[in-house]
């Protein structure tokens, strides 16, 4: 039957029976929507209910104790500003020398795109994985042990890819113009890169920093691989020293079955989203600052 | 790599691969990884239910219907799911899906599969989400406009000509996410428990490949035993199947790309 033939009324209810469906599936895709965003809201009001009567000053300034009401994160805290700081000097330079490689020297070719992939599946590896590898390489084999600096080590070699993908995205994002420009005025090819690419780029590289850097701060996997220990009652003071981290700390808490260390491991999670989120605030405050200035 | 040789030099591939017990650390050793794999692959498949549909939904609802403004708001939220910590996930899973489960199905074990594939789902919900919108904002509007023009409604624009027409961006989110889920390593060792069970009950006690590396790795296990080669070789399991999972993925956003000018 076509369309013409139909009975006027017929065609009618085949078209509001479309126009239900659409509607049906319009509520159906925007309730998907909203299943992250609860997810979001019961997860953040859980871990505030359970979390916010231990954080206070004491739970900042104190080491972890097999008492609950005696126990803080001033180690973990520590550990974690540590490895931070050691993570983004290691990989920050490194990353953004081979992504500058990558977009402005490197020949075209099978070479470059071989590097590629491979920066992009190494990517997608598992960090656990890392950690394995950081465990082979750094603790054992380079003999480091269990420290600080093969914690750093193990992250940086984590987040490199990140890193390199985001900055590529930036220098890739500097227009053409830009380098004709200075090459037409005589610069070199490494004063166009260092004086007019790099400073242009600069607010996508540092962004892409700070995502990766918050990534190694929330990562567990591959400190427990490493050799970070769970509980310590003390700050690294060198390169050498053993460490914990917050993740550690709070997987550590998790894992014990009394219900004062389930409401310490909630407070550890504030205190590390607390970190996070400063870490994104500073990151979209940079953004903002370089691209107005432009 | 060279532990992982030394461990197939004492345990051969075939009892690697189809031994149907995974127990180490017995005094009579068994080194068959299937409990571990089925156990990954429990936790990745129940999260691929959830999160695949619920994903590509919100893609199709932020790209096709919502208006820019409540775009703006919804993605960084969708951002922040992705960028809790595993390890927080693992603490919701224990304390708050585990609970509600055992409400409703009281023979729940406190490690279930089912609260892991439960979280790990919710995270990564965000990675099926952006990419697959990606690819849907990706169609150019003449595809839409076209099919609008022949009379069909939203849903038929949506369901039968964008979505196929993005296809392969969309199935290679599917991929990854499922790659992610696999290798997801905190919720799961946290939430799904340390037994390496070879059962497709979701309720029970499993272990992962994941969580058995972590489990080995948090006990101080001598270089040089067979133990300590386990995490090689596992840790190579898991590599290489989510290596395989990665580029799969890649192939298909190639090779299956509809490319419009």
């Amino acid at each position: 039957m076509t369309e013409e033939e139909r009975p006027l009324g017929a065609q009618s209810a085949h078209h509001r029976r479309r126009r239900r469906k659409g509607a049906a599936f319009a509520v159906l895709c925007g309730a998907a929507t909203l299943v992250g965003v609860v997810a979001l809201a019961i997860l953040l009001v859980d871990v505030l209910v359970d979390g916010l009567p231990s954080l206070d000053g004491a739970f900042l300034t104190s080491f972890a104790s097999r008492f609950p009401e005696r126990a803080g994160v001033k180690a973990a805290l520590a550990g974690s500003v540590w490895i931070l700081a050691l993570t983004a000097l290691f990989a920050f330079p490194v990353s953004v020398a081979a992504a500058i490689y990558l977009e402005e020297y490197a020949p075209k070719g099978w070479v470059k795109r071989a590097i590629q992939t491979n920066i992009s599946n190494l990517a997608g590896v598992p960090s656990i994985v890392y950690g394995i590898l950081g465990l082979a390489f750094f603790v054992r084999t380079l003999g480091f042990g269990r420290s600080v600096l093969s914690g750093a080590l193990t992250l940086s070699i984590l987040i490199m890819p990140i890193i390199i993908i985001a900055s590529q995205e930036a220098i890739r994002a500097v227009p053409r113009t830009i380098r004709e420009a200075a090459y037409g005025l005589g610069a070199t090819r490494w004063q166009a890169v260092s004086q007019q690419v790099l400073p242009m780029a600069l607010p996508g590289i540092l962004t892409g920093t700070i995502l990766a850097l918050s990534r190694a701060v929330g990562e567990t996997a591959p400190l427990i691989m490493v050799g970070a220990v769970g509980f310590l009652a003390f700050t690294p003071q060198g390169l050498m020293d053993q460490f914990t981290v917050l993740p550690l700390q709070i997987y550590n808490w998790v894992s014990r079955p009394q219900d004062e260390f389930r409401q310490l491991a909630a407070a550890g999670i504030l205190t590390l989203l607390a970190l996070l989120l400063t870490m994104n605030a500073i990151a979209i405050v940079l953004r903002n600052r370089y691209q107005s200035r432009r | 790599m060279s532990e992982t040789v030394g461990f197939f030099a004492q345990v051969s591939i075939v009892d690697f691969l189809t031994d149907t017990r995974w127990e180490p650390m017995f005094r009579e050793q068994h080194f068959g990884v299937m409990p571990l794999l089925l156990g990954s692959v429990m936790v990745a498949g129940g999260a691929a239910v959830i999160a695949l549909p619920v994903g590509l939904m919100t893609a199709i609802f932020l790209s096709e219907y919502s208006g820019p403004k409540l775009r703006q708001v919804l993605k960084p939220i969708l951002e922040i799911l992705a960028g809790i910590p595993t390890v927080v996930y693992g603490y919701f899973a224990l304390t708050f899906v585990t609970p509600v489960l055992r409400i409703f199905l009281p023979e729940t074990e406190i490690f279930n599969a089912a609260s892991a594939s439960i979280v790990v789902g919710i995270m990564i919900i965000p990675t099926v989400s952006s990419l697959s919108e990606d690819a849907l904002r990706a169609v150019p509007r003449a595809l839409r406009e076209g099919a609008y023009g022949l009379g069909a409604t939203k849903l038929e624009v949506s369901t039968r000509v964008v979505v196929p027409a993005a296809l392969s961006g969309i199935v290679a989110s599917f991929i990854l996410a499922i790659s992610r889920a696999i290798g997801e390593t905190m919720a799961v060792t946290i939430a799904a428990g340390n037994l390496p069970n070879l059962t497709l009950n979701p309720l029970e006690s499993i272990q992962t490949m994941t969580a058995y590396i972590v489990q080995v790795s948090r006990g101080d296990t001598p270089q040089g035993t067979i133990v300590y080669q386990t995490l090689f070789a596992v840790g190579m399991t898991l590599f290489l199947i989510t290596l395989a999972m990665n580029v799969m993925s890649q192939w298909v956003l190639s090779r299956f790309r509809e490319e419009y000018e």
